[in-house]
């Protein structure tokens, strides 16, 4: 089956890193996967708070035209994934909803039909792919490499049906794997505080730095993450977030770059150049062989 | 000695706003809340807010709207849902806490060093115009409308994002741009038809 897949903005941007690594795994797993013709943004955090209608609009137009071929979409941005799922339902639950919805499709054409499932790629790599299949593929173990697996709050939060939602464990069945440690992260879906770095620097520098300290403390060599704005958050700011509390320096990486580095991929083709907190001592302490 | 009431009384009390809140998406179920606070206590940021997300839902449904709408809670939240998946009497705890975002938005009722209208404005003007968002031009132009002084402070981080690649320039684009404008027109004529 070859999946819809929906990069969403961030994936083009800040982060660019997630998208490539994850699709190299993709093709080296054999996922087969087709970007949505002419995807629009799909309205998330900023405008949802604002004019929440037009984001459910927004989403829908993505959603109408993966329909047309495919059955499931792939979201990896978090809030996409949770935007793309909260649209579907409310356009469920609400009928005002349906209808603005329904009308503004209707003017371009499109019709959804509610017959698209909206996946997370975690969900599809566990269970369509499955650990056992990767663990067969993998070409450089990550020899024991200890992580802190932060999932943030919104892909298991509200709507996700493929894990717990206080205590998911998709993302160390994956990493183990592959090789590595997970150690133990009760703070796993504890909010990273989203955007709140921006308008209320101080909170967000505190939840931030919980998310380090406590990783760190649990003898994490590196944090992976689900989602570019926790990604972002979690390395940009550890050294104004050590100036109010205790310095760290945790590298941190999206889980698919791990996931493609112990596949094979070539470590310059997934993005590992893009972080700021440099990973390669870290692989060499662990002697990862990596391509 | 300056003397304070701090009584609330029945004549205090909005009940257009009870109407509004109980009607709203998410609002169907406030009444069934029962102030058990598992919502606060599972909110990170409740320790932050004026009102936790326990007391927002009672002062709320009882109409104390100035206090609702004027309480930082609604700025804190970051919509992580930690309070919804918990509530044991399944109440939408965060939609509720976007729809008073909306409503002190509306009201005009934000803080001052929020950039929210300018943030709002630029973001939707994007999407509008290219249908995707650019991160990079969307910073820039709110930075500019902005503080010039927080442009700045982040500049250490611009550079390092430009440096890794992180911050392309390339505009992104929808090939088919008529089709979200029209979209967006068709959702504002059927708000304004239905009035919701
Ligand atoms: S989550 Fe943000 S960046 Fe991702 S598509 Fe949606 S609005 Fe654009
Ligand atoms: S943890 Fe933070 S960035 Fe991640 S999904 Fe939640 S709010 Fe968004
Ligand atoms: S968890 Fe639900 S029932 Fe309990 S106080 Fe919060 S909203 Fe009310
Ligand atoms: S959604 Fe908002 S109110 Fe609810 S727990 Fe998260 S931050 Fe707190």
């Amino acid at each position: 089956m070859k999946y819809a897949y929906y990069p969403g903005c961030s994936l083009r941007g800040t982060g660019r890193a997630y998208e490539e690594s994850l699709l190299a795994a993709f093709r080296l797993l054999d996922v087969e996967v087709e970007e949505i013709d002419d995807w629009n943004c799909c309205g998330a955090t900023t405008y949802m708070s604002v004019d929440e209608l037009t984001s459910y609009a927004l989403a829908s137009r993505n959603l109408a035209l993966a329909e047309r071929d495919h059955s499931e979409i792939i979201a990896p941005c978090a809030a996409c994934y949770l935007v793309l799922n909260k649209t579907q339902h409310y356009i469920r639950d609400y009928p005002d909803i349906k209808l603005v919805v329904n009308r503004a499709l209707d003017t371009i054409g499109l019709k959804y039909r509610d017959k698209v499932k909206v996946r997370h790629p975690l969900d599809v790599l566990l269970n369509d792919v499955g650990p056992e299949a990767i663990a067969a593929k993998v070409k450089v173990p990550l020899n024991g490499l200890k992580i802190a697996p932060y999932y943030g709050c919104q892909i298991v939060r509200p709507y996700s049906t493929f894990d717990d939602q206080g205590d998911p464990t998709s993302m160390e069945r994956l990493l183990e794997a592959c090789g590595a440690k997970t150690v133990r992260y009760p703070l796993k879906t504890t909010c990273c505080g989203g955007s709140q770095k921006g308008t209320l620097p101080e909170v967000g520098l505190d939840l931030i730095h919980y998310l380090l300290s406590e990783a760190q403390k649990n003898g994490a060599e590196v944090i992976t993450t689900v989602c570019p704005l926790c990604q972002f958050n979690l390395e940009s700011f550890q050294k104004e977030a050590g100036e109010r509390h205790r310095q760290t320096a945790v590298p941190v990486l999206y889980f698919s770059q791990l996931l493609a580095l112990a596949l094979g991929a070539p470590a310059d083709t997934i993005g590992l150049q893009r972080g700021f907190v440099p990973i390669r001592p870290v692989f060499a302490k662990k002697e990862i062989a990596y391509a | 000695m300056e003397l304070k009431r701090t009584i609330k009384f029945e004549a205090d009390r909005d009940p257009e706003f009870v109407r509004w809140i109980s009607h709203t998406v998410g609002g169907e179920r406030i009444r069934h809340c029962l102030q058990c606070g598992l919502c606060s206590g599972k909110c990170p940021l409740s320790l932050y807010m004026d009102y936790t997300p326990r007391r927002l839902m009672h002062l709320s449904r009882e109409g104390f709207k100035e206090e609702v709408l004027g309480s930082s809670s609604i700025w804190l939240c970051t919509a992580c849902y930690a309070c919804m998946v918990h509530c044991p009497k399944s109440i939408n705890v965060t939609h509720l806490l976007y729809a008073l975002k909306q409503r002190a938005i509306e009201e005009k009722r934000y803080p001052r060093r929020f950039a929210i209208p300018v943030m709002a404005r630029q973001f939707s003007d994007m999407v509008r115009g290219s249908g995707r968002i650019t991160e990079s031009w969307l910073i820039v132009k709110v930075f500019l409308r902005t503080s010039i002084w927080r442009l700045f402070g982040m500049s250490g981080l611009g550079l390092k994002l430009l440096r890794t690649g992180r911050m392309p320039l390339k505009r992104e684009r929808v090939q088919r741009r008529a089709e979200i404008e029209k979209l967006l027109d068709s959702v504002a004529a059927t708000r304004k038809e239905l009035a919701i």
